[in-house]
C-alpha cells in the first residue's frame, strides 16, 4: 500500500487524484505527489528501511506506487569517502555518491524504475521518452524488464555509438529530423494524442519522485545524518529539488535530525540557465541554446528551473557554471584520484567543487557530498583527445627501459622539475 | 478542434507588442492565458491555443518569426 495521497499543483495548490496527469487544469502549473506524512510517521522506521532490499525499493513506503516494482536493481549505490580528491581540493570530509554503477550506468534508473512501475499500474502498454542518452538507455531497459513496448525519440543526427546502449534492449527508436526544439514540440503533441506513459510528461510527477532516493541513501549511508553540503549537477532541476525534498522528508518523519544543508547547483557554462538566473538574483529563468560537451545537462529550458532556484536560495547554496575545459579536467581529476570514470556531468561537479574550494566557500569541517550521476564510457569522446598516448616499445628490456626513462624525463619536464 | 498548451517567452524589445492579440486576430486560434509574468524588460505567458491543429501550428510559426520563443508547457522534454 502507498502513502501517496494526491497530486498538488505547485503553483496554485489545487489537488488532483493520483492519475497519469502532470499539469494543473486551472493554471497549467506542474503537479507534485503529496503523502500522508502522519500515517507514514507511524509506519516507517530506520529498522524497517534497513531490512529492505539493496535497491531504491528499500524506500518503497516513500514512493508513490502500489504494484510490484519494475526493478532492474537501481539504487543503493556506494557513498565513498574521497580522501585523495579531497586532499587535492583541500576538503577534509568529501564523499562521492557514485551513481555510475546503476544498471544502465546513470541515476536515471531511479526515476525510470518508478515511472515504469507506475505506467504498468495505470495499465499503459507503452513507455516513451525523448533522449540523447541516459534516459533512453534506462527507459528501454526498464520497458524490456516490464514487458512494455518502448518508444524512444532521438534527434536524427545523434551518433550511432550513442544509440547502441538503448537499441540493445529492443525499443522502437524514432529519429526525428529537426532541432531539439522540434523534438520537444513533437513529443509534447504526441503525448496529448496517444495513450502512452511518456516518462517525463504525463507520468512526470511519479517519475521525479524516484530522485528522492538519492537523498535518502546519502543520509542512511552517513549513519542517518544530513550532510552539510550537496553539490549536484543541474539539468531540468528535478534531481536537485528532489534530493532536498528527500532529506527534508526524512527529517519530518523523525528518521534524521534536521540541520542546515546547503544545496549547490553545478552547470556547464554552455548551458547554465539556472546558475545565470541565480547570479542575476532573479527567479526568472531565461531559456538558452545549449552549447556544451555536457550533453546530459544540456537542457536550455529546464522544467524545474524555478523550483531549483528556490531550493538554491532557501538552502544558501551556490550556483557554479564551469567551462568545457574545466569539465574535462574535472573528469580526469576524479578518475586519477578516486578511480571513478564519470561522464561529463561528473566533470561538471568536480570542477564546481574545485572552484568553490579555491574561493574558500567550504568550511574546513564541512561534510560535502558530490553527486556523480553517470558513467564515463557514455561520453568517451570528451576525453579521448586529451589523454596520453601509450608508451610504445619493442619487445626487449632495453627498449622498455629507454622508453620509460624518456617518459619519466618528459613527465618531470612537464612539471618544471627537469633532471 | 485541437488544444495546445504553450509557453511564450518575450525578449525585451517585444514586451510592448500585442503579439497574442495579433495571433488571435490573424489566425483562427482562440488564445486563453492561464499564467504570466511580464515586466518592462522581459516576460513569459503560459496559455492554451485552441483551433485546427494546422492553424495552431501556422500561428505558432508566425509567433516564432516575430522573435518570441515558444516552448511546450512542461519545459524541455528531451533529456540527456
Amino acid at each position: 500500500m502507498s502513502f501517496a495521497k494526491s497530486l498538488r499543483c505547485r503553483e496554485c495548490g489545487r489537488l488532483y487524484p493520483l492519475e497519469p496527469i502532470y499539469v494543473c487544469e486551472f493554471c497549467f502549473g506542474p503537479l507534485e505527489v503529496t503523502y500522508d506524512y502522519e500515517a507514514l510517521r507511524r509506519h516507517i522506521s530506520r529498522r524497517r528501511i534497513e531490512g529492505g532490499p539493496y535497491t531504491i525499493w528499500r524506500y518503497r513506503d516513500l514512493l508513490p506506487v502500489e504494484g510490484e516494482p519494475v526493478d532492474i536493481g537501481a539504487g543503493f549505490t556506494p557513498l565513498l569517502p574521497a580522501p585523495r580528491l579531497g586532499k587535492a581540493l583541500g576538503l577534509r570530509h568529501l564523499y562521492i555518491k557514485n551513481d555510475c554503477v546503476n544498471p544502465t550506468w546513470s541515476f536515471k534508473d531511479r526515476v525510470v524504475s518508478v515511472a515504469a512501475t507506475k505506467a504498468r499500474e495505470f495499465g499503459f502498454d507503452t513507455l516513451a521518452c525523448a533522449s540523447t542518452g541516459n534516459l533512453a538507455n534506462s527507459v528501454a531497459a526498464h520497458a524490456a524488464r516490464a514487458g512494455l513496448r518502448a518508444l524512444v525519440f532521438i534527434p536524427a543526427d545523434l551518433e550511432m555509438g550513442k544509440v547502441v546502449g538503448s537499441a540493445i534492449y529492443g525499443p522502437t527508436l524514432v529519429a526525428v529530423e529537426g532541432s531539439y526544439d522540434d523534438v520537444n514540440r513533437l513529443c509534447s503533441e504526441l503525448a496529448e494524442r496517444y495513450p502512452w506513459a511518456f516518462v517525463n510528461i504525463n507520468v512526470r510527477p511519479y517519475y521525479a519522485e524516484g530522485s528522492k532516493t538519492l537523498g535518502y541513501e546519502v543520509c542512511e549511508q552517513l549513519g542517518w545524518r544530513i550532510p552539510d553540503h550537496c553539490v549536484v549537477p543541474v539539468a531540468s532541476g528535478s534531481l536537485f529539488t528532489k534530493i532536498y525534498k528527500g532529506m527534508k522528508e526524512l527529517a519530518w518523519l523523525g528518521l534524521v535530525e534536521w540541520r542546515p544543508l546547503r544545496m549547490t547547483a553545478a552547470q556547464a557554462l554552455g548551458c547554465s540557465p539556472v546558475v545565470e538566473a541565480w547570479e542575476r538574483k532573479s527567479y526568472d529563468i531565461r531559456p538558452q541554446r545549449p552549447n556544451t560537451i555536457a550533453k546530459s545537462l544540456a537542457i536550455g529550458n529546464p522544467a524545474d528551473g524555478y523550483y531549483a532556484l528556490r531550493v538554491l536560495n532557501e538552502s544558501g547554496g551556490y550556483g557554479v557554471a564551469v567551462s568545457d575545459g574545466e569539465i574535462v579536467e574535472g573528469m580526469r581529476l576524479l578518475a586519477e584520484t578516486e578511480g571513478i570514470f564519470a561522464e561529463t556531468a561528473g566533470g561538471v561537479v568536480v570542477a564546481a567543487l574545485k572552484r568553490l574550494a579555491q574561493a574558500g566557500s567550504f568550511a574546513p569541517d564541512e561534510t560535502v557530498v558530490a553527486f556523480i550521476t553517470g558513467a564515463g564510457l557514455k561520453t568517451r569522446e570528451a576525453v579521448e583527445g586529451v589523454l596520453p598516448e601509450p608508451v610504445v616499445v619493442r619487445p626487449t628490456i632495453a627498449s622498455f627501459e629507454e622508453a620509460m626513462a624518456r617518459r619519466q624525463g618528459a613527465l618531470m619536464a612537464s612539471k618544471g622539475q627537469g633532471w | 478542434m485541437a488544444k495546445q498548451r504553450v509557453k511564450f517567452t518575450f525578449p525585451p524589445q517585444l514586451v510592448q507588442e500585442p503579439i497574442i492579440w495579433r495571433l488571435g486576430k490573424n489566425f483562427n486560434v482562440v488564445t486563453n492565458i492561464r499564467r504570466a509574468d511580464v515586466t518592462e524588460t522581459q516576460g513569459w505567458v503560459v496559455l492554451e491555443l485552441e483551433g485546427d491543429m494546422e492553424e495552431i501550428e501556422r500561428g505558432i510559426k508566425w509567433v516564432e518569426e516575430q522573435g518570441v520563443r515558444v516552448d511546450p508547457v512542461p519545459g524541455d522534454i528531451m533529456e540527456g
